[in-house]
């Protein structure tokens, strides 16, 4: 990879929160590069400033200090409404708690992110919107209301608005928080097969189990990066769903 | 972004929360209705009011006796009697910019017919008198100039006045002698019906007879006349008219110029303005209520719009996390409260207009609705949906995305 510009380039990043009098550090002098491809997972404790850094690389928080590189152009000097165009072309965000409009269907959601982007036709709106959903498997949900869908579920409608737009990366905090093991590994299939694709994804995530879906594993701690390896045993979600769908055979037979 | 997809925005926002939607454009659609009907109301007494004034001849120019002036004393109109019959000959020769001229003399009679008797009044009139009020005859015939001379024993009568005496409105009573005060009358003919004025008098409950009859065999035969009424001859010239017929009598008063006018003039004119300017009170009154229903309606949109505000701050928080600008949520939010106020307006209109018909049919009362009400009501309803929904639609788009997801 040496030779082209990485995705995204931090510099000395830094985020000082005030409270009072006191200062908090949540973020010191980070620097990371990330190149196009990758499939990063970020650990750490609570507090360990894994979502500080998350919600600065996604544009919607800022920094106290810094440099911020995207494609090799600078993120932190940009207007507010550049940031929020930057959002919504190259950024797809998955939330722990889906973070999806109530009593909107899943299609009109979907539609959302095209409503405020005007390089995408009105006429060609819905039929992307199905695209998207028919590629996280919710083909048969499309007029659904989020509170007639799982909690899986309601996270594939949140991972097929962030695809809608076709980002060059997705950044998921937490995606699989609220999710038991089954549905957590449905995610990670999903997520393992848009990373073939060449889809970057930045995933937050304190389950260690989780973290080894991804390629790479970068843990915080007290706001600075203590490691930054690459996931040796790296699990493969498909084949472990199908082991699952198995035991489960067998014990159905037994 | 195109305006078009934050219509659709703002428009599936809307329809999302039915009944916050329609909560909040009542309070538009009751202030809207009622600055409607309050000014078709008005508005309808208004020219009613013109309109029952109009039918006494707008042309027309009353001579009243003027004020008694004793011993430092003012007695008030008609106080004393200083406008003879003379004078009425005297208009009708010399005045040019007068083209009829009656003398009236008022009385309360008791009319009797076999058993049937009524309290009515009686006016000692001229032919022009006729003219000067726009009546007309429907059976028989009015008074003629011999009639007049002779002092006959006719009279025309009023519906209500057929009505009493002859127990039905339809009866023919031509021919037919009454007694007015044991006096024997015959009639020679009847008014076309007129109802009430805007007073709640009835003009039908009268008699004309020829002026000399009144003022010879009902009045102690006088020389003086209870009123004159005349017509100018346009009704640009009333004024000029007023001062030829007030330089007239006051030379044949033989009044000094330092002297004040024994008579009083008035004119249609005079009267209308007085009751226009009471109308128009009236319904700056009721308007001005209703406008005020009007601004609690704004009130209203700005409340809802403010706790809707804090509500979706979540939802404002994804919409920025998937790219809307600041400028986008502004629009959208400003285009909720334009939509619901424009709903709310339209709606407005049509229950104003329904309740004015309403009042029209079962309270029998005149409505009018003018245009420029309606565009007022309206264009004061959208105006408000604008600034009310500035405030909260400014502190939406105001947010930090990061601050508005976190929103709890």
């Amino acid at each position: 990879m040496t030779g082209t510009t990485p995705l995204i380039e931090i510099k000395n990043l830094t985020k000082t929160y005030k409270t009072g009098d006191i200062e908090v550090k949540a973020l010191y002098d980070v620097s990371l590069n990330i190149q196009q491809g990758e499939f990063v997972a970020i650990m750490g404790a609570s507090g360990s400033g894994k979502s500080t850094f998350m919600n600065i690389l996604g544009c919607l928080d800022n920094p106290t200090s810094g440099e911020y590189l995207m494609e090799g152009a600078n993120v932190f000097t940009r207007s507010k409404n550049e940031l929020a165009e930057l959002r919504n072309k190259k950024i797809g965000f998955v939330f722990q708690s889906y973070n999806i409009l109530p009593r909107t269907s899943a299609q009109e959601n979907v539609e959302l992110p095209m409503l405020y982007n005007s390089q995408v036709p009105a006429k060609d709106r819905k039929e992307k919107a199905i695209h998207a959903l028919t590629s996280v498997g919710l083909a048969d949900r499309i007029h659904s209301m989020p509170n007639q869908l799982s909690g899986g579920q309601q996270q594939r409608v949140a991972i097929a608005r962030a695809l809608v737009n076709d980002p060059v990366v997705v950044m998921a905090d937490e995606p699989t928080g609220n999710l038991d093991s089954k549905t957590s590994y449905e995610i990670m299939e999903i997520f393992q097969h848009l990373n073939e694709k060449g889809i970057t994804i930045v995933m937050v995530t304190h389950e260690p189990d989780i973290a080894q879906f991804a390629k790479s594993n970068i843990v915080f701690k007290d706001g600075k990066i203590i490691a930054n390896e690459l996931v040796k045993d790296r699990k493969n979600a498909t084949e472990l769903l199908k082991n699952i769908a198995t035991l489960s055979e067998d014990k159905a037979t037994t | 972004m195109r305006i078009t997809n934050l219509f659709k925005v703002a428009f599936r926002s809307l329809s999302r929360n039915k009944l916050r939607s329609f909560l909040t454009m009542l309070g538009i659609i009751i202030g809207v209705a009622s600055v409607i009907a309050m000014l078709a109301i008005g508005e309808g007494s208004n020219q009613n009011i013109k309109a029952s004034i109009a039918s006494l001849g707008t042309n027309s120019i009353m001579i009243f006796p003027g004020a008694n002036f004793q011993g430092g004393v003012r007695q008030g109109a008609s106080s004393i009697q200083t406008i003879k019959v003379e004078d009425v000959e005297a208009i009708a020769k010399h005045c040019d910019l007068v083209n009829y001229v009656s003398p009236v003399d008022q009385k309360r009679v008791q009319a009797v017919n076999g058993s049937e008797n009524w309290s009515t009044t009686i006016l000692g009139v001229n032919n022009d008198y006729f003219t000067i009020r726009s009546l007309s005859v429907t059976k028989g015939n009015s008074f003629t100039s011999s009639d007049e001379h002779a002092a006959a024993k006719v009279c025309v009568v009023g519906t209500t006045v057929v009505l009493n005496l002859f127990g039905d409105e339809d009866v023919d009573p031509t021919g037919a002698i009454i007694r007015i005060n044991s006096i024997p009358v015959k009639i020679i003919g009847v008014l076309s019906k007129m109802g009430q004025n805007t007073f709640g008098q009835d003009q039908d409950d009268i008699i004309l007879a020829p002026f000399p009859t009144v003022q010879k065999r009902m009045m102690s035969s006088s020389s003086y006349v209870n009123s004159i009424l005349a017509s100018a001859v346009s009704e640009d010239q009333i004024t000029d008219a007023v001062d030829e017929v007030s330089g007239l009598l006051r030379e044949k008063h033989k009044l000094a110029p330092s002297d004040d006018n024994d008579f009083t003039v008035r004119t249609q004119s005079d009267i209308s303005n007085i009751f226009g300017a009471i109308s128009s009170v009236m319904t700056i009154l009721l308007a001005s209520i209703a406008g005020i229903s009007l601004l609690v309606g704004g009130i209203g949109i700005m409340n809802i719009m403010l706790v809707s505000v804090t509500e979706r701050t979540r939802e404002i928080g994804i919409r920025m996390a998937i790219g809307a600008k600041g400028r986008d949520i502004l629009v959208q939010f400003m285009i909720e409260s334009i939509v619901l106020s424009f709903a709310g307006g339209l709606i407005g209109i049509a229950l104003g207009i329904g309740v004015s018909e309403l009042v029209a049919i079962f309270g029998g009362w005149p409505v009018v609705i003018t245009l420029s009400s309606v565009l007022l009501s309206f264009s004061f309803s959208a105006i408000i949906g604008v600034f009310f929904g500035w405030y909260p639609a400014r502190k939406a788009a105001s947010l930090n995305p990061i601050d508005a997801l976190r929103y709890e």
